[in-house]
């Protein structure tokens, strides 16, 4: 098991291949508004759209990912949304490792949609990286062959006496004769590709982009301020339009001072706007189109400027009745009874906490929560002649063409829909509504329309982390050894039957099956207001909740809480998971084999966190502790552990926060991977500190980020990351560094405060020095 | 109203309502994508850009403001040797998750290193708090600024 530290120092990269590689993407992108202007379907394939953005150069295809110029440029696609997880490099690093390429003639291109030549394309789970790093490997690999194919045959030699050492090049390994990848390009791309499951991968020992640093392929881009994300889109022609909803969620206009909106400076058009619900499922993610206003300027300042002026009359419907203080006092009154369902039941808990020499009870509510991506969602689209083309930063650009291919009748295939960088996502662009929103506002105008959300419409018209409630009970025997653990969460339901999107609790949430007694049970409230994944679902709620009151019992028990939970890992499946339960088990995901829960890969990150962050070996001055926390999402194994000092008014600085992460065995850019994990734990650190969403009479309560407020650099502590390297399948880093960051921030204040939170995010007043 | 803007060194004349936001003729009347909308408030910073050198939150500047005064955006503020430093720092450092955010992160940091060569820890916070980055790349922003500023670049504000 070899522990490899990350390395800050990036890789420094020649200007120039940089700004090479920037311009070709930006002229793409005005490539593809002109020809939309021009009436033109924009069609990404090759060679046409290629052709008119690269002049006079063809690009030669090997297969749907790789293309490659006579200049030696390689053109790869990366198949998946770019949100800011860094997968428009990362997947390009994989399949231009085994293609031997030059990275610094490598091109990174986002692919379009387009199901067959690219299988599923989305962003989240942190799935991407599991799903494609094996499978890219052998793309990069076959293009590779029929190069070293191309090679063989304008030499008349057999393929076996060629290499691709010199990355770029294709070697007669005898004689050092070499032909590059574009003069070979052509030839290559007639060449028979090889059988993907045949061909040979590289010795991970060969690599030699992969595991490097590598700085994300958009960079010049951003610092140059050049379009690029969904936002910077414009057609010819465009209009822009605000869509304004109930207050109430559900709710829908009535009526509205139409004209006088209408005649204000710079609008175009106002009108109501019908709303549809045609997927059928239930809550958050499956909105489609809301009711609502739209006003139509010929700037966005102007439409968003007449909001001031616009007058509603709202039919606010059922959930005008709902609140959060409600909400509180119903699972206060719920807890004490007996939850509406068991989860899970192993062995006796009743019987086990009656013998236990020592019982425990801890209570803790977390709860809704905005995404707030810092850009607001926005779409722009075009519908004409029964076709409609939408430009979009998001997640999830497939459920988009069929969201609207369906309210629009029209047949998927025609509707396009372009991936663009997308200004953060976190789950909340997996929703599909703005991009619905967008081409049915073009066709109820006849012009190209930009929908943007202002950000009060983006917090208040989300679909939110669902809040929940957790009433535990453990007991401990003599020794101090876990034998009893009872949950009753009390959450959600949208329809009275069905948890709501997101808040649901798997039946083999951790400690299941590491305690012989245990039962988990759950209460559900009626709630209308739309909630959805938020990065790490589940889990970033759940973590905090159950990370903590371990860390209850765990000082109960008199034991040192890392060493705690180290034990209760090696407790080794105690009770086995029965199969009504399903839970995380080998099995078939639709796409990949998810792998079974390790616990040794637990013990391997809290053992390494324990020795990075000097735990238990640091003197520490009076209201400053330490707390940890581990947690296992979306196949990553993380523990953190944290530094906090807590002022006598009760303010909370966390001084620093370390990060033991096993993520298998190979991380695929070490820089993109360390500025995840630093940013999940930061953003688990500020949902924890800042971050609530209160409802009142149907409504959100919060407007902006004075309100709603965000961690700031002067709150941000130094986050020290270390990866456990194991021999296990290589696994995504967009999410599991959030769930262990809000418990072991807790937990290091109530080892600095003697204080537990309770409540999220954190309330000083509860910390204040007596 | 016409107006006649100062934008990177050039004359730029503008027809629009008084009352609109620098940050929207910047955006969509001269074209310039650079700076960014995200809260139309002046809290997040994103749309910041330099009037005469100071970092302004062009959401919340009317043009009928701005008058003369050279305006200095994300597009235009590598003509300045500090600018160009921030920007390579940003790029060798691999600072950018989504990046929404880093055009106004690289404005602030391109002023306080302009008025303050060798900021330390204390002063980056002062400079840098007003802008929000919702991936928290806050770690690698502090340290592509001391980067820039031929600084050491490790965080010494240790624990």
């Amino acid at each position: 098991m070899a522990r490899a530290r990350a390395v800050e120092t990036l890789e420094r990269r020649a200007g120039a291949g940089r700004a090479g590689r920037g311009s070709v993407t930006r002229r793409a992108f005005l490539v593809a508004s002109a020809a939309a202007g021009g009436g033109l379907l924009i069609d990404f394939s090759v060679p046409v759209f290629a052709a008119t953005a690269r002049g006079a150069h063809r690009r030669y295809t090997l297969n749907a990912y790789i293309q490659i110029d006579p200049d030696d440029t390689v053109t790869i696609m990366s198949k998946c949304p770019e949100i800011g997880q860094g997968i428009k490099t990362s997947l390009p690093m994989v399949i231009a490792e085994e293609l031997d390429a030059d990275w610094g003639k490598v091109v990174a291109e986002q692919a379009p949609l387009d199901g067959r030549a690219y299988g599923a394309q989305f962003a989240g789970g942190s799935f991407s990286t599991p799903m494609n790093y094996e499978p890219l490997r052998r793309v990069g690999a076959s293009a590779r062959a029929m190069l070293v194919a191309a090679a063989a045959q304008a030499w008349g030699i057999g393929p076996e006496h060629c290499d691709t050492q010199i990355p770029g090049y294709v070697r007669h390994t005898g004689t050092g004769r070499k032909l590059s990848y574009g003069a070979l390009s052509a030839r290559a791309s007639r060449m028979k590709p090889p059988d993907m499951r045949m061909v040979k991968v590289k010795d991970p020992k060969d690599f030699r982009i992969i595991g490097k640093p590598l700085s994300g392929v958009d960079n010049p881009l951003i610092v140059t301020g050049q379009p690029l994300f969904g936002i910077d889109m414009s057609l010819p022609g465009m209009k822009y339009a605000v869509f304004e909803k109930c207050p109430v969620f559900g709710g829908r206009p009535v009526s509205a001072n139409l004209e006088e909106i209408k005649a204000l400076p710079g609008v175009r058009d106002a009108f109501l706007v019908p709303g549809a619900r045609p997927t059928g499922l239930p809550d958050g993610m499956a909105i489609t189109l809301q009711d609502g206003v739209a006003i139509i300027g010929d700037s966005w300042w102007a439409a968003n400027a007449a909001l001031d002026k616009l007058i509603v009359e709202w039919d606010e419907g059922p959930v005008a009745s709902q609140s959060t203080e409600s909400f509180d006092r119903m699972a206060t009154a719920l807890s004490s009874g007996l939850p509406g369902k068991i989860l899970r039941r192993d062995g006796n808990v009743d019987q086990a906490l009656a013998s236990a020499a020592k019982v425990i009870e801890g209570e803790y509510a977390y709860p809704l929560v905005a995404h707030t991506p810092l850009e607001p969602m926005n779409a722009t689209a075009r519908y004409a002649d029964g076709a409609v083309e939408v430009w979009a930063p998001t997640q999830n650009p497939a459920a988009g063409q069929g969201a609207i291919a369906k309210l629009l009748g029209l047949a998927p295939s025609n509707v396009t829909v372009h991936m663009l960088r997308a200004g953060g996502g976190f789950g909340r662009r997996l929703g599909t509504e703005y991009m619905v929103e967008a081409a049915v506002l073009s066709k109820m105008t006849g012009v190209p329309i930009k929908v943007l959300r202002n950000r009060k419409q983006d917090i208040q018209h989300e679909f939110y982390r669902p809040a929940g409630y957790h009433y535990f009970k453990a007991g401990l025997d003599g020794s101090g050894t876990l034998t009893a653990f009872r949950d009753h969460f009390v959450t959600f339901t949208s329809d009275g039957e069905k948890y709501s999107n997101s808040a649901d609790m798997a039946p083999d949430e951790f400690p299941a099956r590491f305690v012989p007694n245990l039962e988990y049970g759950v209460s559900m409230m009626l709630l209308g207001v739309p909630t959805g994944p938020m990065r790490a679902p589940q889990s970033n709620a759940l973590g905090y909740a159950f990370q903590s009151f371990l860390d209850e019992v765990a000082l109960a028990a008199g034991k040192d809480p890392i060493q705690f939970r180290i034990d209760l890992l090696r407790t080794a499946h105690l009770v086995p998971n029965p199969p009504p339960f399903g839970g995380r088990g080998p099995r078939r995901g639709g796409f990949m084999m998810m792998p079974e829960f390790d616990p040794k890969r637990g013990v391997g990150v809290l053992e390494l966190v324990r020795e990075k962050s000097g735990w238990g070996r640091r003197t520490l001055p009076p209201r400053t502790g330490m707390g940890a926390a581990f947690y296992y999402s979306h196949l990553g194994y993380i523990a953190e552990v944290m530094q906090v000092t807590v002022a006598p008014e009760g303010t909370v600085k966390v001084d620093k926060v370390w990060i033991a992460a096993d993520v298998g065995r190979q991380i695929v850019n070490p820089s993109g991977a360390l500025n995840q994990l630093q940013g999940g734990a930061l953003d688990g650190i500020s949902q924890a500190l800042g971050q609530a969403i209160t409802i009142d009479r149907g409504r959100v309560v919060k407007t902006n980020f004075d309100d709603y407020t965000l961690l700031r650099m002067n709150q941000a502590p130094p986050v020290e990351v270390y990866f456990n390297i194991t021999d296990n399948m290589v696994t995504g880093l967009g999410e599991p560094a959030v769930p262990p960051a809000p418990p072991a921030l807790c937990n290091a204040i109530a080892a600095a405060t003697g204080k537990r939170v309770r409540r999220l995010p954190i309330d000083p007043a509860t910390l204040v020095a007596t | 109203m016409s107006y006649t803007l100062n934008v990177n060194g050039k004359a730029q004349t503008v027809d629009v309502d008084g009352s609109t936001p620098l940050l929207w003729v910047l955006r969509d009347v001269l074209d310039l994508k650079g700076s960014k909308f995200g809260c139309g408030m002046g809290l997040c910073g994103a749309c910041t850009v330099h009037l005469n050198g100071m970092p302004t939150r062009s959401c919340i500047t009317p043009i009928s403001l701005v008058g003369a005064a050279a305006v200095t955006t994300i597009e235009g503020v590598g003509a300045s040797p500090v600018g160009e430093k921030v920007r390579a720092a940003w790029v060798e450092l691999d600072v950018p998750q989504c990046g929404y955010c880093q055009a106004g992160q690289i404005m602030a940091a391109t002023a306080l290193l302009t008025a303050n060569p060798r900021p330390t820890d204390g002063d980056i916070d002062d400079a840098m708090s007003g802008n929000l980055c919702r991936c928290y790349t806050y770690t690698r922003i502090r340290a592509a600024i001391k980067q820039a500023a031929g600084l050491p670049t490790a965080d010494t504000r240790e624990a």
